[in-house]
C-alpha cells in the first residue's frame, strides 16, 4: 500500500516536467537565442539515445565488428535513408536487413 | 443548418485521419517498446511489488527508464525522496522536448495542453516533430499527437501486463533486439535533418559523448552530451550568422 504513494509521486513528477512548459509556454516567448537552441535539440537527443544502443548492444565496450547486426543494419539505414529520404523504406529494409543478420552470425 | 453538419463531419472524419497518421507512424515505436514492457512486467514480478503496483506505475507513470531505476531503487531499500528526486532527474529530458513542440501546440486550448504533455515520450516526441516540423507553428491540430501518444500509452499497458503474467516465460527477450525497431526509427527521423554541418557537428558531438559517459549514473551522461552536442551547434550557427553579416557588409 505505501508504495501507492511512492508511484503517485512520481506521476506527478513526471507529468509536471512534461507539461509544464506546455501549460505556462503560452506566456512566455522564447528569445532568439532558446530558439537556436531548440533547433538542435531533436538531432542530438534522438543520436545519443541511438549510439549506445547501436554501438554496445550488450552495454560495456564498444562492438565494432561485422557482427554487431544492431551497427550493421543502422549503417544501412542511414545509407538507404540519405539516398532515398522515405522514412517507410528506411525502417522496412534496415529491419529486414537486422533479422537477416542476426541469424547468419 | 445542413452544411454546417456536413462541415463539422468532415472535420471529425479529418481528425479520425490525423489521430490514425499518428498511431500508424508510431508502430515501429510500438514493437521497439514491447521487450522493455515485458521485461518491466516481469523484473516487477520478481520484486517487492505487487503485480497491481507495478502495472499503476506503468499507467501512472508512464516513462520506461524512470520505471525501471525505480524497481532497482525499489530492491535496495532506497527512501522515497531518493526515488522521486532520481525520477526527476531522469525525466529532465522532456522539458526539451516540451520546449521544442511548444510552438506547435501554444495555439491550442489549455485542456489540450495539459492532455498532451501527458503522453511525452522519447517516440512520441520524435515520431509527432517529424512530422509537425513539415508544418508552420499554428496549423497543427492536436489528433497526430495524441494519436502517436494514445498508441504508445496502451501498448506500454498492454506489455506491461503481458511481462508480469507470462514474463517467465520468455527468457532472453532482451536478447532479441527488437529493440532496433527504434533504432531504426530514429534514423529516419534524424538523417533527413541533417541539413547543414552544423547539424551533423552537434549530432556527432552528442553521439560520441552519450557513448563516453554511458556508464553515468541517472542518465546524466545523456543529459551532457545533448548539452555539449546543442552548444556545438549553436557556436557554429552563430560563426555561420556572423560570417553572412560580414559578407553584408563588405557589400
Amino acid at each position: 500500500m505505501k508504495y501507492v504513494l511512492l508511484i503517485l509521486g512520481m506521476a506527478v513528477i513526471t507529468y509536471g516536467i512534461r507539461s509544464a512548459v506546455f501549460v505556462f509556454g503560452e506566456r512566455l516567448s522564447f528569445p532568439p537565442v532558446v530558439r537556436m537552441a531548440l533547433n538542435f535539440v531533436p538531432v542530438t537527443v534522438l543520436t545519443a539515445i541511438i549510439v549506445p544502443m547501436t554501438f554496445a548492444p550488450h552495454g560495456g565496450a564498444a562492438e565494432l565488428t561485422w557482427r554487431n547486426s544492431q551497427l550493421v543494419a543502422a549503417v544501412v539505414a542511414v545509407v538507404v535513408c540519405a539516398l532515398t529520404r522515405k522514412p517507410l523504406l528506411t525502417i522496412a529494409v534496415s529491419l529486414a536487413v537486422f533479422f537477416f543478420w542476426q541469424m547468419i552470425v | 443548418m445542413n452544411s454546417t453538419h456536413q462541415v463539422n463531419q468532415a472535420h471529425q472524419a479529418g481528425n479520425l485521419a490525423e489521430f490514425g497518421a499518428g498511431a500508424r507512424d508510431t508502430i515501429p515505436m510500438m514493437i521497439g517498446a514491447a521487450p522493455f514492457g515485458v521485461i518491466f512486467g516481469t523484473l516487477a514480478a520478481t520484486g517487492p511489488l505487487h503485480g497491481w503496483s507495478a502495472q499503476l506505475m506503468s499507467l501512472a507513470v508512464f516513462a520506461g527508464s524512470a520505471q525501471f531505476i525505480a524497481l532497482g531503487l525499489i530492491a535496495g531499500h532506497a527512501s522515497f525522496a531518493v526515488i522521486w528526486a532520481t525520477t526527476f532527474i531522469v525525466n529532465l529530458r522532456h522539458v526539451l522536448y516540451s520546449a521544442t513542440l511548444a510552438p506547435y501546440v501554444a495555439h491550442l486550448p489549455a485542456r489540450w495542453r495539459w492532455a498532451l504533455g501527458g503522453f511525452m515520450t522519447d517516440e512520441v516526441f520524435a515520431v509527432s516533430y517529424a512530422h509537425y516540423q513539415r508544418r508552420a507553428p499554428g496549423e497543427t491540430g492536436p489528433y497526430y499527437f495524441l494519436g502517436s501518444g494514445v498508441s504508445m500509452y496502451v501498448n506500454w499497458q498492454i506489455w506491461t501486463v503481458a511481462g508480469l503474467l507470462f514474463g517467465s516465460a520468455f527468457p532472453g527477450l532482451q536478447s532479441k533486439g527488437l529493440d532496433f525497431a527504434m533504432v531504426a526509427t530514429f534514423i529516419a527521423i534524424i538523417v533527413p535533418q541533417l541539413v547543414a554541418l552544423r547539424f551533423v557537428a552537434a549530432a556527432l558531438a552528442a553521439g560520441v559523448l552519450s557513448f563516453a559517459w554511458n556508464g553515468w549514473p541517472y542518465k546524466l551522461g545523456l543529459l551532457a552530451a545533448v548539452v555539449v552536442g546543442v552548444a556545438v551547434g549553436m557556436l557554429l550557427s552563430m560563426r555561420v550568422e556572423r560570417r553572412s553579416a560580414e559578407m553584408e557588409r563588405a557589400k
